[in-house]
């Protein structure tokens, strides 16, 4: 051990951590900490960049549809119909009606798919002390099973529907290539009414798990459509961390007006303010703004897994918040319960559309799009000239908006375990990298590793556990 | 109550999934195969995965999966030490074997593209290409698909344990078309469609879905631009449409036929 006392002396170390799992791209982390306070967290996203806004350019406007949903094989249909919405906007097209339930049906495919991938895959595993899923199975069999099932009937919509789960075929400007008779969809009706047991189930199983004491004091951010869970539509609505601030909305053709993005010197994502704060998309923010909406089996099961009534639309929040991160898995599981059966609802009501898809001509303009990926608010613009030609493309993922919240987070929970004593560096990345897959960030990019670099600096003596000044050989 | 103890380990080939530039859906197709994958993982010891597992066993590799291009000075480094740690390497989908539709860029002004997406290009590091993981280590077998078909892939783990060569046909779409009972969209519908030149693989998936095939499992092994060009044009696409067809998430092996087919 060496001690630094002088006042010019900074001392830093680096921690070499095992790899980020169990979380879609690569990052590392950078913790500053001065005389026992965190000063800095900076989560780095390293995504390799693949310049997605620039190679769409020159592009007919037919083609971000397929072009986009390969910006992320976790969430391809986010893209899909963020990329739909956006342009058929600019071309002054609304599609509704039962193409409109079709897209919501191919959504909640996706959202049983990639939620349960989480639950089960991703996030579970860090409840119950294991490393993976397969390991889980030793001791969680039944549970790891149904999970499996669960994400399989989510991907069995995808691939009826979209012909295949990742980057589904069967998606076009203004509709489907082809829509589905009655009968095709019959089966899945009858594979999703097991699903329906299986999500109830798996409520209940994460309902068990302990959660530490945690709270998000961020904004929450999500859309918010009248009567129903918003998904593939709705409008941008915010519920202040401030509770003295209401909650507020704007059209998604102002979102670059309220989302400001900024690229910071340590990440390839972009960082994103609302309105000048941090804020937090996913499954915490819908359920707090949408959740009065969910349907009755749904709240039922949200009150028996302790996440309690959600406020109401309209006026102050009053109403049971969930911010705490590591509950996210609840919301979930009980997204994954309203999207079961809000997939069977449509298939029951379904009529096949008189055509496929409408017409969407090119105009010259500019369109804006939102839906909910799974991992939170995905927005997309484009502008086009008179052919239809892409000039200029604007993709802002989830993970990007959440990336403040995240690091806000890190701070937090460094904090409070420095504050509470003495804690290895090993058992510090392991409570960070926790905290990331609480929000389920979706990074596609290269490889995975989380180097932790935490650097300690002294500007005085060193405080009662001395521990700010520790430093250990490289 | 289970027995939580874990049965007694035998010695098991070791599987490594490394990923590069990509969207990481050829990856996620592992996890996808719901029906298989404890079944695997009682074959493989899943050593390396990170995606999955939070338990990173290192090197050798018995079996590697690698999905992604190269695109940073980093990447070209890790694939050099995966391949020299792996015993037989298999490149997933479009991005390990063409190099993806990031390879785009192999074709612009990558400067232009950083200016274009980020405010402060300088704090970016990128190779000016994407390229294929062949371009830069010997690979033992290339998977195609934007993304990978999932039974191809149980098929190449299922050979590698077998010892034998994966049973993977490399004839066009067309063939898988005819297989499925699949009335031509091309030659019926007049719809526009790559099928007749593009790697077998999807089981015909868009012509299934009454749409043209656009080409994402990248060239067949024996292919004619030549002959479907003037097809393609008299359903009325343009030379652009025709162009930006072939260009898109095989970029690079689209283009080299090309050079090969329409001298």
């Amino acid at each position: 051990m060496t001690e630094h006392s002088a006042a010019s002396s900074a001392v830093s170390r680096v921690v070499r951590v095992p790899a980020l799992t169990r979380v879609e791209g690569e990052a590392a982390l950078h913790l500053r900490v001065q005389d026992g306070a965190v000063t800095d967290a900076h989560l780095r996203i390293y995504e390799p960049p693949r310049f997605f806004e620039a190679l769409l350019r020159g592009r007919a406007h037919t083609e971000p549809v397929d072009i986009t949903s390969r910006v992320c094989g976790i969430c391809p249909v986010a893209y899909q119909m963020t990329a739909c919405r956006a342009v058929e906007d600019a071309c002054g097209v609304v599609v509704d009606g039962r193409l409109a339930a079709l897209r919501r049906l191919l959504y909640c495919g996706e959202w049983i798919e990639s939620q349960t991938l989480h639950i089960h895959l991703l996030h579970a595993p860090d409840f119950l002390g294991h490393a993976d899923l397969v390991s889980m199975a030793r001791t969680h069999r039944e549970h790891v099973e149904r999970g499996l099932r669960l994400k399989q009937a989510g991907n069995s919509i995808m691939e009826l529907l979209g012909g295949r789960a990742i980057h589904p075929v069967n998606v076009r400007l203004g509709g489907f290539h082809r829509t589905p008779t009655r009968s095709e969809l019959r089966p899945l009706a009858e594979r999703l009414a097991i699903a329906l047991d299986d999500a109830w189930d798996t409520v209940r199983w994460v309902a068990g798990f302990d959660f530490p004491d945690a709270e998000c004091d961020t904004d929450l951010f999500a859309l918010a459509q009248p009567g129903t869970y918003a998904i593939e539509s709705g409008v941008p609505t915010v519920l202040p961390a401030d509770g003295t601030l209401s909650p507020y909305s704007f059209p998604v053709g102002d979102f670059r007006d309220h989302i400001i993005e900024e690229q910071v010197p340590h990440s390839h994502a972009l960082h994103s303010r609302l309105d000048g704060r941090r804020h937090l998309t996913g499954s915490l923010a819908r359920y707090a703004i949408s959740g009065h909406l969910l349907s009755p089996l749904a709240r039922e099961a949200a009150r028996e897994a302790g996440l309690g009534d959600p406020p109401p639309a309209c006026g102050p929040a009053r109403g049971d918040v969930c911010r705490n991160p590591y509950r996210s898995i609840l919301v979930r599981a009980v997204e994954v319960l309203y999207a079961v059966e809000e997939a069977l609802r449509i298939i029951d009501a379904y009529e096949p559309p008189p055509r496929p898809y409408v017409e969407v001509p090119p105009r010259a303009g500019e369109g804006h799009g939102a839906t909910e990926a799974p991992r939170g608010l995905l927005y997309h613009r484009y502008a086009l000239d008179e052919d239809g030609r892409i000039t200029k493309a604007a993709l802002v993922p989830p993970t990007a908006q959440n990336q403040g919240a995240i690091e806000e987070d890190l701070r937090v929970l460094v904090q409070s375990a420095l504050t509470r004593g003495r804690t290895s560096d090993a058992e510090l990345a392991r409570l960070c990298e926790r905290a990331i897959r609480n929000h389920d960030p979706c990074i596609s990019c290269s490889a995975h590793f989380l180097d932790l670099d935490i650097e300690r600096v002294s500007g005085r003596s060193p405080g009662p556990d001395g521990r700010e000044t520790t430093v250990q050989p490289p | 109550m289970t027995d939580p103890t874990p049965p007694p380990e035998r010695s098991r080939p070791r599987l490594g999934v490394f990923k590069f530039a990509s969207c990481d859906g050829c990856q996620l197709t592992l996890l996808d195969c719901e029906d298989e994958l404890l079944g695997i993982a009682e074959e493989l010891e899943i050593a390396h995965f990170l995606e999955a597992s939070s338990d990173i066993a290192p090197g050798p590799y018995d079996l590697a999966l690698v999905d992604g291009s190269i695109s940073t000075p980093e990447h070209r480094e890790r694939i050099r030490r995966i391949r020299a740690e792996s015993r037989y390497l298999v490149t997933l989908g479009a991005c390990a074997t063409a190099g993806g539709i990031q390879a785009l860029r192999n074709y612009a002004d990558v400067t232009e593209y950083m200016e274009t997406v980020y405010a402060r290009p300088d704090y970016i590091e990128t190779l000016a290409t994407s390229t294929p993981i062949s371009a830069h280590v010997p690979v033992d077998f290339e998977l195609r698909g934007c993304p990978i078909d999932r039974a191809q892939l149980l098929e190449v783990i299922t050979a590698f344990l077998a010892g034998r060569k994966p049973g993977i046909p490399n004839h066009s779409v067309c063939f898988s078309c005819k297989q499925r009972g699949n009335v031509c969209v091309l030659v019926a519908h007049g719809t526009p469609c790559l099928g007749p030149v593009t790697h077998a693989g999807c089981g015909a998936l868009c012509p299934t879905y009454g749409r043209g095939c656009y080409g994402c499992f990248g060239p067949a092994a024996t292919t004619n631009l030549g002959a479907l060009i003037p097809v393609l044009r008299d359903d009325g696409m343009s030379d652009g449409d025709i162009g930006r067809l072939l260009h898109t998430f095989n970029v690079t092996a689209f283009t080299a036929v090309e050079e090969k087919d329409l001298p």
